[in-house]
């Protein structure tokens, strides 16, 4: 039936809850990363309060060691596997396919799928902290203090089996990104007329599909080692520690590239828009990223200086590395050439993405230091590593995903976030992260090793320290000011037009927010920049704002339970090899109830009608 | 007024905040208030490690300055109002963006010469001291979570303080017995990680007299927080007397009285599976003129501290649990190299160690304030 109703086109009778249990949706599935994400960033977040509280004073009881052992693992596990990662899946989900003019994703299940097993695998491993044992083996897990005789509680089995389970929902998002990117753009839409942000969630797919295999067999090996007595790491069998090292950082380099390729790709949208001219140089943009994506698995030694691996491959990991200060180089310069004779408007995204700019300069000189191989042995486990990688992670990505979230607000909930609250945001956050993170260059270089829960005084890191916790407090204050945002948005915020800012993609030619079907009519791409293409052949700054259509004939595929149920059948999969098992085989019956769970769910996922209970038009 | 202003920053800020920068990194540290630095190198590898370091800060600085420069100058440049006419629409340029390519990887060229040769220097452990003496080998064990320090050619063992003679390089040999640990000490050297299962070696050559923390670099558990150590850098003189004083260890009373006979009773505590035969098997004297001594040192024994600790820095047994306690009396540290060690402290550590180190493996009976007190007294003598 056609309905007028367009806010409640999900025509049968079901309530909000199970609506968005069972969606299919891109953009609901979304907003369920977008929220969740945001969730474990601020637990995140108040881990690291509580970090910061412990250092700012020499010889501090504040927390236990045992404690803040496992608040720096699970910070850094959380803002990188359950903040990062998740917040920039939720502009892939929602964005991707407005961006290529797309109606879903390839998979949609596939994809709710990855979702409910990214929060299933968050929420377990974080549930670890009510049982006292939260993983507190660091981020790497190093063996040999990651196997059994060294680490014998569950800590890091949580932390074992946890990443188990969100590397199955980043593979499972990965396939789908990579094929909707391929095979489901807009008529015209060719690769070099793909917008930036399609480009980078393209090679970061890539990335994620060939650097979570080693991390994933990495952790089959550990688990193995911990469960059942394997000797993959542990010499007592003739295994090595330095093996972990290598699967762990062959995984973890590309990694960092899986966390900060996206920001690029968010950066060179935002800029454009809001310096009206289109992006300098897209080719040579393209093509870095695609390089540093290639150089990115051909550098992970570089974390491994430390261990003696003798000169030559000293030498090789080190010129690799600065290698990799050419094509990001090349970005930066052409952010600027972007600026450089635009007519720049300092809307808040504005403001973030020039912050990511002036911020991630800062971050990758001190990468380029770190290449340099014998200084790197001075300053890596110190602080200085620190700073620098926040100021690549939070200076890179977070502001970049803030600019993100400030841009696309309007779209995915059709008001707008006040540009005074977002613009005090801005200033608060700037200040709160330099003050935080610079003085920790100084700390790190004067000899301060990250990972202590204590330093004695009378070693000259007290005035960092303090400057580091003060800097802190102020920026949890600006996350506040932005959740204020947020809220009174949601509130009473001013509604957003289909084009608030000017844009240049097809996302700002359909209703904010988009109707379930995105494209009433499916759009056909002449040009890069196609929305400013129409506007220039029209002759006006702002198409006129687009209908509500009743989506009359558009087949959409409808909810589904099972990608939830198989989510439930892959926990508790995972958690049975946490289970002490009592019995001669090695799956215990919780492992076998998960399996069958799965496989059940699959199977009726495989015939189950793509459009079952779909609404009917 | 403000023009001239705005003239004079525009022509010299680059320069204003080079020279910052500059005395930031090299002239506002008071290096006396940062012992732990590896801004003031002490040794040769860390001088040349700390020459490339103010190299690449160099380049850097001036990168910064120069894009962050033109990012702030854009900005500010082509600042635009909302009902401005659209500007020149550039898609890019060629010429620029080959120009930019090149200059960065011109520059990283200049930085990738000094570090390939850095690289292959500080390699190669030197097979001479820069005076052409013979290096000093020193075997450096990890052990959770405190350092074990043993001289091959001297034969003697000590912990948690390194003591080397200044311009004598240190050839470093390095393991770990448990879980992976990396040995530092900033203002000699970089990093190194311990293995368990292959050697790995270190090496320096200290310039300067005096004492140095170090610390462990590599997450290792619970206690990685406390896991330091100190350096003391001795004259070659005043290195020959502490080399003879540990090998005097064994043969000297705690008050430096002449050693009365072994008494016969060395396993009551049932420490059997601590390998203590060369601790027992020397002679332990009880003829000491402090009675408080006297029961510390009876006690050493009957409370099981023998079992792990070794007071012996001569012949010292291998794979002892606890640290050698060789001189134990004057070190400058206890607990892992961390804890300033009084009287105070000492009683503390021993009373109760997971009050002071949470999650430390040493286990101790219950013990009386007494009992303490006289332990205390008795390690005091270890001088």
């Amino acid at each position: 039936m056609a309905t007028t109703a367009l806010e409640h086109t999900h025509v049968a009778k079901r309530s909000t809850l199970v609506e968005w249990l069972t969606t299919v949706d891109h953009k609901k599935i979304g907003i369920l990363y977008g929220a969740s994400a945001f969730l474990f960033f601020l637990i995140g977040g108040i881990e690291a309060l509580i970090i910061r509280a412990q250092l700012a004073r020499p010889d501090s009881t504040l927390v236990s060691p045992e404690f803040y052992n496992q608040l720096f693992t699970m910070h850094g596990t959380t803002m990188i596997f359950l903040g990062v990662m998740p917040l920039s899946a939720m502009f892939f989900n929602f964005f991707i396919p407005l961006l290529i003019g797309a109606r879903d994703v390839a998979f949609p299940r596939l994809n709710a799928m990855s979702l409910w097993v990214f929060m299933l695998g968050g929420l377990f491993m974080n549930a670890s902290f009510l049982l006292n044992a939260a993983p507190n083996g660091g981020w790497f897990g190093y063996a040999p203090l990651s196997s059994r005789q060294y680490s014998p509680g569950l800590n890091m089995d949580f932390w074992v089996i946890g990443l188990q389970i969100l590397g199955i929902a980043s593979l499972a998002a990965g396939v789908n990104f990579f094929t909707t990117i391929l095979n489901m753009r807009a008529r015209g839409m060719t690769l070099m007329r793909m917008p930036m942000f399609v480009w980078t969630t393209l090679i970061t797919q890539i990335l994620v599909l060939l650097s979570f295999p080693a991390i994933t067999v990495a952790l089959i090996m550990l688990m193995a080692d911990r469960t059942y007595g394997s000797s993959f790491f542990s010499i007592g069998g003739g295994g090595d520690p330095m093996l972990w090292q290598h699967l762990f950082w062959v995984f973890g380099h590309p990694e960092v590239y899986i966390l900060i390729l996206p920001a690029f790709g968010i950066i060179s949208e935002i800029l454009p828009v809001f310096s009206r001219k289109p992006l300098f140089g897209y080719s040579a943009m393209v093509f870095s990223s695609a390089f540093i994506a290639f150089l990115g698995f051909g550098v992970w030694s570089h974390h491994m200086f430390s261990t003696g691996m003798g000169p030559l491959a000293d030498t090789f990991f080190s010129l690799a590395t600065m290698l990799i200060a050419i094509p990001t180089g090349v970005k930066i310069f052409n952010w600027i050439g972007t600026l450089w004779g635009g007519s720049l408007q300092f809307k808040t995204p504005m403001l973030f993405a020039l912050g990511f700019i002036a911020m991630f300069i800062i971050g990758g000189l001190s990468g380029v230091m770190h290449s340099v191989a014998p200084a790197d042995l001075q300053q890596t486990d110190t602080y200085f590593v620190v700073a620098h990688f926040h100021y690549v992670l939070f200076g890179g990505s977070i502001f970049a995903l803030t600019a993100g979230a400030y841009y696309w607000w309007p779209k995915m909930f059709g008001t707008m976030l006040s540009e005074t609250i977002g613009k005090w945001h801005f200033w608060l956050m700037l200040a709160g992260f330099n003050l935080t993170f610079f003085p920790m260059h100084f700390a790190g270089l004067l000899g301060m090793p990250r990972r202590i829960y204590a330093y004695p005084a009378g070693l000259g890191f007290e005035m960092f320290n303090v400057m580091a916790t003060a800097g802190a407090f102020l920026l949890a204050f600006s996350i506040l000011v932005f959740m204020y945002n947020m809220w009174v948005s949601a509130r009473r915020g001013v509604p957003a037009p289909a084009d608030p800012w000017g844009g240049a993609t097809l996302e700002w030619t359909i209703p904010s927010p988009p109707q379930e079907w995105n494209f009433t009519d499916e759009p056909v791409v002449a040009e890069r920049d196609p929305v400013w293409g129409m506007k220039r052949a029209a002759g006006v700054r702002t198409l006129p704002e687009p209908t509500r259509s009743s989506g009359q004939g558009i087949h959409l595929p409808g909810p589904s339970w099972w990608p939830l149920v198989v989510s439930v059948g892959i926990l508790i999969f995972f958690i049975g090899f946490m289970v002490k098992k009592s019995w001669a085989f090695p799956f215990g019956p919780i492992t076998i109830a998960g399996f069958l769970l799965t496989a059940i769910g699959i199977f009726k996922w495989a015939y189950e009608a793509p459009d079952a209970n779909a609404p009917k038009h | 007024m403000i023009r001239d202003l705005r003239t004079f920053s525009r022509r010299h800020l680059p320069l204003l905040l080079l020279a910052a920068a500059a005395v930031t990194l090299t002239g506002c540290f008071d290096h006396s208030l940062y012992p732990q630095s590896t801004l003031s190198p002490k040794g040769d590898y860390a001088e040349m490690v700390d020459s490339l370091f103010q190299t690449t800060v160099w380049y850097a600085t001036v990168v910064f300055i120069l894009v962050e420069g033109g990012l702030l100058w854009a900005i500010y440049k082509f600042r635009g109002k909302p009902d401005d006419a659209e500007p020149k629409q550039v898609h890019g340029s060629t010429t620029v963006e080959i120009i930019w390519t090149i200059i960065p990887a011109l520059v990283l060229a200049v930085v990738a010469v000094p570090t390939v040769k850095t690289i292959f220097d500080t390699a190669k452990v030197p097979t001479a001291s820069p005076d052409g003496s013979q290096p000093l080998k020193v075997e450096v064990i990890g052990h959770q979570w405190w350092w074990e320090f043993r001289y091959p050619e001297l034969g003697i063992t000590t912990a948690n303080q390194l003591h080397v003679p200044i311009g004598r390089t240190v050839d470093l040999r390095m393991k770990t017995v448990d879980v992976l640990h990396s040995f530092w000490i900033p203002q000699f050297a970089g990093k190194r990680d311990v293995f368990p299962n292959r050697e790995t070696r270190l090496w320096f050559t200290a310039k300067a007299t005096g004492e140095y923390p170090g610390a462990c670099a590599e997450f290792c558990g619970i206690q990685h927080g406390r896991m330091d150590f100190y350096v003391m850098v001795n004259t070659p003189e005043e290195f020959t007397a502490w080399v003879a004083q540990r090998q005097a260890d064994s043969t000297l009373a705690p008050t430096g009285l002449p050693k009365a006979p072994a008494p016969a009773a060395t396993d009551s505590v049932g420490v059997a599976t601590v390998p203590v035969a060369a601790d027992t098997a020397a002679p332990v004297v009880l003829a000491a003129a402090d009675p408080k001594v006297a029961e510390g040192q009876a006690l050493f024994s009957a409370k099981g501290c023998i079992g792990c600790h070794s007071l012996n820095s001569v012949g010292a047994p291998k794979g002892m649990l606890g640290p050698n306690l060789a001189g134990i009396g004057t070190r400058k540290m206890i607990a892992g190299g961390w804890l300033p060690n009084s009287d105070e402290n000492l009683h503390r550590w021993i009373k109760t160690p997971q009050a002071v180190k949470e999650g430390v493996l040493m286990q101790v009976p219950e013990m009386t304030d007494a009992e303490v007190d006289a332990l205390v007294a008795y390690l005091r003598t270890k001088q």
